[in-house]
């Protein structure tokens, strides 16, 4: 029986690398869990209202995907869809070819690792540069994200300052100050040169046809205002219908993800530069991709496409404190991931992720700080089901067989039979098995000694003294 | 329902549930054919061995009387577990009867008898540790208030309480070393409380700990929290209460 590809990620983890990452989403926990809970007693009631108000436009997708387009053209801006992710990389490219823009300034976008944009690009030759500092530290190192938030949690500064040494962006300096200002300046004349820039968008008002983005280092604007092509790069799951529904989104959103009561910005892009003003793009694309959505929305386990990519789960999540976001061998780590990613990799790409789902004790504190109150361990189990159902060998490693239990379970008199007898493995030195689940067990804890049978004694026992 | 773990480990648990409730004037029957609520095949993503065993559990516990668990885990089998496994089931009306008359005892003594506050006394700092399957349920405010409200007694709070114990089943041999590393953490966060005594309602969760702190040497003294309400519990004053309730 193999073991499970996680937890030997997870055990041969270097422990630098487990320290920064533990300490990075146990921080996030504590600020979330503060801000939150202070700033609104009822958070639980706003999480499970979140949760409703994504699921309705979940279920009635189709109508808002037009609403929106209708209201985005309405604003100026060009609305393209993207069935899959070669569809999507090729209709941003299309854009650029149109407009002749080589040189591209890029905020955050995890739809854009998913489709692995970046390597497309830089393929075609097109001269394409990460604005926010976490993943342009990623694009120096050749890395990717392990957290959909903080993408270099994995990472400490000695790390990274060799890295922007290493790339010529000043001698080696770890002090977090020197190493941003270092790549501001950088930064700076990208912004300047840049003719496109690409986003993401965190929502999308169907209402108004405003897109909504945040980030803590108002990347974003810098590539707005340096550039005469805007692309927003946006999964179908990012809508909401109403602006006033914003509202909740946003108060969740950044406290869930860094405890912050609002990020440092927060933008609403109505389309493209007005008539008079200043600096903004001339053309405003979106791109809604949807890569597997509508599958996802078909399947049983459509309640996670109302993540709003906040990263409070994979903060709070055991496994992924201990394994680190790169275990989960796909853009979407930590429980997020693990229901999220093997829906993604489609019916042939599942079972390769197969063992994603299992990467739980379904302790449930996923669901506890969701803010749009996904179900996960019931996601998780689902996919466990279908696991086992479809024979996924990566699945089912290390789990022990349920047929004899389960027969003997149906069996009461097997049963207790079974239970007694196992009262002799008291005097077997079974602590020294090397193999299966009992060694793997006893290995490192010890177990009870069996006590078999003597409840059932002493009940029985007490129903004839009764008498 | 007596719980496999206590059919085979922890009798002492079964034992003190049975006598606090029969304390409390409660007429209790142990149906000798349960066996186990089916949870080890549900999360081992076994669905069809585990909706035999579920079904068993139906027979076995069928009636309109409350079902009470000393688990918070194998409760939550049952009201919520069950009932996802049985989702295209044609019998699911039955797993949801079942369901809606199970109860984690805690849970039934302090929201389903009224029951909010102990007798006796026990000197000494108790570490509760709530189990992860009580989330969202009465379980963890029945626990600390009953618990809290004997005299001498001290409910210590520790680090990160949100945190599992590692356990979680077939997880602590699918996944041993991260399974391990968990235990661990917990068991550091709460000996830096230096408390007296360790209490849960779900025995699982301590047979982890238990098992993890003496094969490394150190001391943890653990018990079911309801060992600790029959050790304390005077029925005279309880049943006097629970009638003018």
């Amino acid at each position: 029986m193999a073991s499970q590809i996680i937890d030997n990620y997870a055990a041969e983890l270097l422990e630098d690398v487990q320290q920064s990452v533990r300490s990075g989403s146990a921080a996030g926990t504590e600020k979330r869990f503060k801000v939150l809970f202070e700033d609104f007693p009822e958070a639980d009631r706003m999480r499970k209202l979140a949760g409703e108000v994504k699921q309705h436009t979940l279920d009635h997708l189709d109508e808002y995907l037009a609403q929106a387009e209708s209201a985005l053209e309405a604003n100026g801006a060009k609305v393209h869809y993207a069935w899959d992710d070669k569809a999507a990389c090729g209709k941003v490219e299309e854009i650029l070819q149109q407009s002749s823009a080589k040189t591209v300034t890029k905020s955050k976008s995890m739809v854009s690792e998913e489709v692995e944009l970046n390597d497309f690009l830089a393929q075609k030759g097109y001269d394409l540069v990460e604005t926010d500092l976490g993943e342009f530290i990623l694009q120096l190192d050749g890395d990717h994200p392990s957290h959909v938030v903080k993408p270099i949690i994995h990472k400490n500064r000695a790390e990274i300052a060799r890295t922007f040494e290493k790339h010529g962006l000043g001698e080696y300096n770890d002090e977090p100050e020197v190493i941003t200002r270092r790549a501001r300046s950088f930064m700076r004349k990208k912004y300047l040169a840049a003719e496109a820039t690409i986003t993401g968008a965190n929502f999308v008002s169907a209402e108004s046809g405003r897109i909504c983005i945040v980030t803590n280092e108002g990347n974003s604007r810098f590539g707005l205002a340096g550039s005469r092509v805007h692309i927003a790069l946006v999964g179908i799951e990012k809508i909401v219908p109403r602006d006033i529904d914003l509202s909740l989104m946003l108060n969740l959103l950044g406290r869930s993800a860094t405890g912050q009561a609002l990020t440092v910005y927060t933008e609403f892009i109505s389309g493209p530069k007005a008539a008079g003003a200043v600096s903004g793009p001339e053309e405003f694309h979106v791109v809604f991709v949807n890569n597997r959505r509508t599958e996802v929305l078909e399947s049983d386990c459509r309640e996670i496409l109302r993540c709003i990519r906040c990263g409070a789960c994979m903060n709070v999540c055991p496994i992924y404190r201990q394994a680190s976001g790169h275990a989960y061998r796909s853009v979407y780590p930590g429980p997020l991931g693990a229901v999220l990613s093997p829906l993604l990799a489609g019916a042939e790409g599942f079972p390769e992720l197969a063992d994603l789902p299992k990467a739980s004790s379904l302790c449930g504190a996923c669901n506890e700080v969701c803010p749009v109150d996904i179900p996960i361990p019931d996601l998780l189990l689902r996919l466990r089901d279908r696991g086992k159902k479809e024979h996924a060998a990566k699945a089912s490693a290390n789990t022990p067989p349920m047929g004899a239990w389960a027969w003997v379970a149906q069996s009461p008199a097997l049963w207790r039979t079974s239970l007694k007898s196992a009262n002799m493995l008291n005097l077997l030195p079974y602590e020294k098995i090397p193999f299966g689940p009992l060694g793997r067990w006893t290995k490192d804890r010890t177990l009870p000694p069996w006590r078999g049978g003597k409840f059932r004694a002493w009940a029985k026992n007490r129903k004839k003294e009764a008498k | 329902m007596a719980t496999c773990l206590c059919d085979a480990f922890f009798d002492e648990a079964a034992k003190a549930s049975v006598e606090v409730l029969e304390g409390l004037g409660i007429e209790v029957v142990i149906p000798e054919a349960q066996t186990c609520c089916g949870q080890p095949a549900f999360n081992g993503g076994d669905w069809e061995a585990s909706r035999a065993v579920v079904r068993h559990t139906l027979e076995v516990f069928s009636g309109e009387d409350p079902i009470i668990v000393p688990s918070g885990s194998c409760a939550a089998m049952v009201f919520h577990g069950a009932p996802l496994a049985f989702e295209k089931e044609k019998d699911r009306a039955l797993v949801d009867q079942v369901g809606g008359r199970t109860w984690e005892v805690f849970d039934f003594i302090f929201r389903g008898l009224g029951i909010s506050t102990w007798t006796g006394s026990w000197p000494g700092k108790v570490a509760v540790h709530s189990s992860c399957h009580t989330r969202g349920t009465g379980t963890p405010e029945a626990i600390r208030s009953l618990l809290g409200s004997i005299e001498g007694l001290d409910l210590v709070d520790f680090a990160e309480p949100e945190q599992c114990c590692g356990f979680g089943g077939t997880f602590s041999v699918s996944f041993p070393n991260i399974s391990r590393n968990m235990g661990n953490l917990k068991i550091d966060n709460i000996l830096a409380t230096q408390p007296d005594l360790l209490v849960s309602g779900d025995m699982s969760c301590l047979m982890h700990l238990r098992g993890l702190a003496e094969k490394s040497d150190r001391a943890l003294p653990a018990r079911h929290a309801i060992e600790l309400l029959r050790d304390t519990m005077d029925a005279s004053i309880l049943s006097h209460g629970l009638a003018n309730h």
